[in-house]
């Protein structure tokens, strides 16, 4: 046996122990998830051909109508998601409730992030196969994920929708009104086909065309944007006053009025004008040391370190501000282990304090 | 014809935008443009998910070194995918009940939501996390207080660490709130440098930048720079 | 003690990162909070809003940013809810609508059970395309969102009736967690627009001091980090919640108690900077005598 897989055999086997010492702790089991049931029922009231008109018989809607002379009927059940706390205090309530339930694909959801979790944070000590599992089904989710999203969110109502709203209404967007076209959505249509033509070996030269027109427009976007949003306006944004001035106040902090005019008395403001000055210097310093059309000697060199000065503390303040960010999300991730999944923690309140007996007991499983 | 049409419509599709900006009389044409490019972007994510189904198919069949991963990248992708566009375990919109696939693709409790919550969700938050430690290390082996500029990185990082919690509250809490030093707190000292030292920096990028986008943009529209479409005749 | 730091393997500092960061959560440290004037800017042009008014609220962010952006996304919810704005939910990011989807979960059905969907707010959902969305946006919304997210065409929708386009909301609250963010809200919408649309954000740590040559002029009030999403949350908790006497839910004070944790990592970032130095200068000065 190699070192590597003492040590693995090493963490597997303290994880697994922890895992069965936390199991007989108090709070007893974890790592479960719960949903609350909703039997949803719904009635034809109104017959005719083309007029449909479905309600929900226990909405208040359903009290119109006499739903003994309405045969058709569409159930299904809604799970939504519930804390153990919500599901303890059902069984409490009444042990035989059925309002909330234990959820076994979710359960599994639950141990399989976590697997997922573990398997990413794997690769700090080494690459290994657990670390590559979860980076291909990641790779694989989130492609799936945004064409999924791309398409009901954005070809249904915005391509297909658009071309004729018969297209979809008939099935996934009922709301859409009848017959409503524009056949110039056809244009981004016919360019979508050809631009998927990139993925056949010898068609990919037709994908030019609407590659051309993304590259165009972005670049149409982006030079307006940039232009106006970064460059006209931020030379505007550092043109401040250098002798900035205040309203002069009083002992019981009003403002001091000039007897004459009525108006504010105007006193000078040093630390607004200190930090205009340095700015607007910085400002010019940075760009002096951005400027390569002469070389950063004597005056304009020593500008220049002064523009570098202030890039080092640009640096440091986003390197401090990285670094704030970059804990933040570990731990969020943290949390997820020891609440959700440990249940070492409870800081929002999602458990009773002590659920030994009645979760142990609700789920068939494990009673 | 290969390269004169690509070159056209590059052209007209930017400039149709910057006309737009500037004459209210054609803002539909501008806000048309970008729609079309707005469905293009979606139909672009097909084109991706197109493109990995080919790399992957082929690594498989080819038996390249490591083609068990990408038969994983296959099921994970087949799998989200079909569970997404049938709508798998998704109930109907409650407005419309008769018709079963009305409901939304990313319900809470379909499959499709289960691919997210439990796949996508603690996959793409945890290698986020990971850069906690990588920043960690960088710390350690990296930052040396070599020189000046160095100094002035380090100091300011060490000042917005300490400033961002309440330990610089802490440090600097004998500094009465309404005296002249006042500044020199370290809660106060960040705003400061942020706003004065880091504004002035960021700016003075932020407007470099915004030339280079500016001219970039300005070169591809003019077919200057037609790098895009490759060097080939094909 | 200078070898074994000059040697010292990474995965140590891995691990000591670690446990700077799992003891405080396991201890749920807390800590007092002092907001700062841009958390502040960000509360009050929120705050300043009459009952009623249209508030778009753009959550341009993934679980990979949940951690920094979850926290403020739940606090303007609450503040939005809180103050009776109409809230109207949209986002840039393909995983967007799930964010907004947990969000009103924890926020609006749970604490304010009388607000109706369709009338107090509602999920425009997500539209591929980045900053192209915004452009179309800022002068026609319905020719892009001809439906919110779950399929109802845009003109049933009550709340939509006087809305045209972005320059109608009283204020676009963003999310930001990088490209398409606030950057590009800032460029399309409050540069092109300065007189009708206004914008207040919550941004990454990393994206953040990119945005602060926007301030105040196109981008009044900040957010920055989960420092920024704590300040906020203690502005919003003490003027709706603590100051009638009543305890705010643990639920809308995650990034206070995020804070717990950020405060011993950066102090052990702090002493990774200073130990890495020492052994640099150390191993520089013996080689000098050497």
């Amino acid at each position: 046996m190699n070192k590597d897989t003492k040590i693995w055999t090493i963490v597997f086997m303290v994880g697994l122990v922890l895992l069965v010492i936390r199991s007989f702790m108090v709070g007893g089991l974890f790592g479960t998830a719960y949903v609350s049931v909703e039997q949803m029922e719904y009635a034809e009231v109104s017959g005719g051909v083309g007029e449909e008109n479905w309600v929900n018989i226990n909405s208040e809607e359903a009290l119109d109508f006499d739903l003994t002379q309405a045969p058709d009927r569409i159930t299904w059940t809604k799970f939504e998601q519930a804390s153990p706390k919500q599901f303890d205090e059902a069984v409490l309530a009444d042990p035989n409730q059925d309002s909330y339930r234990f959820s076994l694909p979710r359960t599994v959801g639950l141990w399989l992030a976590v697997f997922f979790t573990m398997a990413i944070f794997s690769f700090l000590y080494k690459d290994n196969p657990f670390y590559k599992i979860a980076e291909s089904v990641v790779v694989g989710v989130s492609a799936a994920y945004w064409m999924v999203v791309g398409f009901w969110n954005v070809m249904i109502p915005n391509l297909f929708g658009m071309i004729n709203s018969n297209l979809v209404n008939g099935w996934a967007m009922p709301g859409l009104a009848d017959d409503e076209s524009h056949y110039i959505y056809l244009i981004p249509l016919i360019l979508g086909i050809m631009l998927l033509m990139r993925l056949s070996p010898k068609g990919a030269w037709i994908s030019r065309w609407p590659l051309a027109f993304i590259i165009g427009t972005t670049a149409g976007i982006r030079l307006l944007g940039f232009f106006h949003g970064d460059f006209l306006a931020q030379i505007r944004n550092s043109i401040a006053p250098i002798y900035s001035t205040t309203p002069q106040l009083a002992a019981d902090g009003t403002a001091i009025l000039d007897a004459a005019t009525g108006l504010p008395v105007m006193g000078f403001d040093f630390w607004d004008s200190m930090r205009n000055i340095l700015m607007i210097v910085g400002v010019l310093s940075c760009l002096v040391y951005f400027f390569f059309s002469f070389e950063h000697k004597g005056a304009v060199g020593k500008v220049a370190k002064l523009g570098i000065w202030y890039m080092m503390i640009t640096f440091g303040a986003a390197f401090g501000f990285t670094v704030m960010g970059r804990i933040a999300l570990l731990s969020i991730r943290l949390e997820f282990l020891f609440d959700d999944w440990l249940w070492l923690i409870d800081p929002t309140g999602k458990r009773l304090a002590d659920t030994v007996g009645i979760i142990m007991s609700s789920v068939p499983m494990l009673s | 014809m290969k390269r004169t049409v690509p070159l056209i419509i590059t052209a007209l599709g930017g400039f149709v935008l910057i006309v737009a900006y500037f004459l209210p009389s054609t803002l539909t044409w501008g806000e048309n443009a970008a729609v079309w490019f707005d469905v293009l972007a979606a139909i672009a994510f097909i084109l991706g998910g197109g493109n990995l189904l080919k790399i992957h198919l082929k690594k498989t069949s080819d038996k390249v070194s490591g083609w068990g991963y990408s038969v994983i990248v296959l099921v994970a992708f087949i799998v989200t995918l079909t569970a997404g566009l049938l709508k798998i375990g998704v109930n109907p919109n409650e407005q419309f009940p008769n018709y079963p696939f009305s409901g939304v693709y990313d319900q809470v409790g379909s499959v499709f939501w289960w691919c997210y919550e439990y796949g996508f969700k603690p996959l793409t938050a945890s290698m986020f996390a990971m850069l906690a430690f990588y920043v960690a290390s960088a710390a350690f082996r990296a930052f040396r207080a070599k020189n000046f500029e160095a100094m002035l990185l380090l100091g300011t990082a060490f000042i917005i660490l300490l400033g961002r919690t309440f330990t610089g509250v802490l440090m600097t809490d004998f500094i009465p709130d309404d005296s002249f030093f006042a500044g020199l707190k370290f809660e106060n000292l960040t705003v400061y440098i942020m706003q004065v030292f880091n504004t002035a920096g960021n700016r003075a990028i932020m407007i470099g930048i915004a030339l280079g986008v500016a001219s970039t943009s300005l070169k591809v529209l003019l077919g200057v720079d037609r790098s895009y479409l490759g060097s080939g005749e094909d | 003690m200078y070898e074994f730091l000059k040697n010292l393997d990474r995965r140590w500092i891995f691990l000591m990162m670690l446990l700077a960061v799992a003891i405080p959560i396991l201890l749920e440290l807390k800590f007092p909070e002092k907001p700062t004037g841009l958390a502040q800017a960000v509360f009050d042009e929120i705050d300043k809003l009459p009952e009623g008014a249209p508030v778009l609220l753009a959550f341009d962010f993934d679980p990979a940013s949940e951690g920094e952006l979850g926290p403020m996304a739940t606090a303007f919810t609450f503040h939005c809810a809180t103050k009776k704005l109409k809230m109207y939910y949209m986002t840039l990011w393909p995983v967007g609508p799930r964010m907004i989807e947990d969000c009103i979960a924890k926020v609006i059905k749970p604490d304010f059970p009388d607000m109706k969907y369709g009338e107090d707010w509602v999920n425009l959902g997500y539209k591929s395309g980045y900053e192209g969305v915004i452009k179309v946006i800022v002068t026609d919304l319905k020719q892009l969102y001809t439906t919110d997210h779950f399929g109802a065409a845009i003109d049933s929708i009550p709340m939509m009736q006087n809305i045209q386009s972005v320059q109608d909301f009283d204020l676009v609250i963003n999310c930001s967690a990088g490209y398409a963010g606030t950057k590009e809200w800032v460029q399309y919408a409050s540069t092109p627009f300065p007189e009708q649309i206004r914008i207040v954000a919550g941004c990454t740590g990393v994206q953040s001091p990119l945005l602060y040559p926007y301030i105040p002029n196109q981008l009044p009030g900040l957010l920055g980090a989960i420092k920024g999403a704590a300040e906020y949350e203690k502005l919003v908790m003490d003027k709706y919640v603590r100051a009638f006497d009543r305890e705010p839910d643990p639920k809308y004070l995650e990034g206070i108690r995020r804070m717990g944790p950020q405060l011993v990592a950066h102090l052990l970032m702090i002493f990774f900077i200073i130990v890495g130095n020492w052994v640099y200068f150390t191993g520089k000065k013996r080689e000098a005598q050497s």
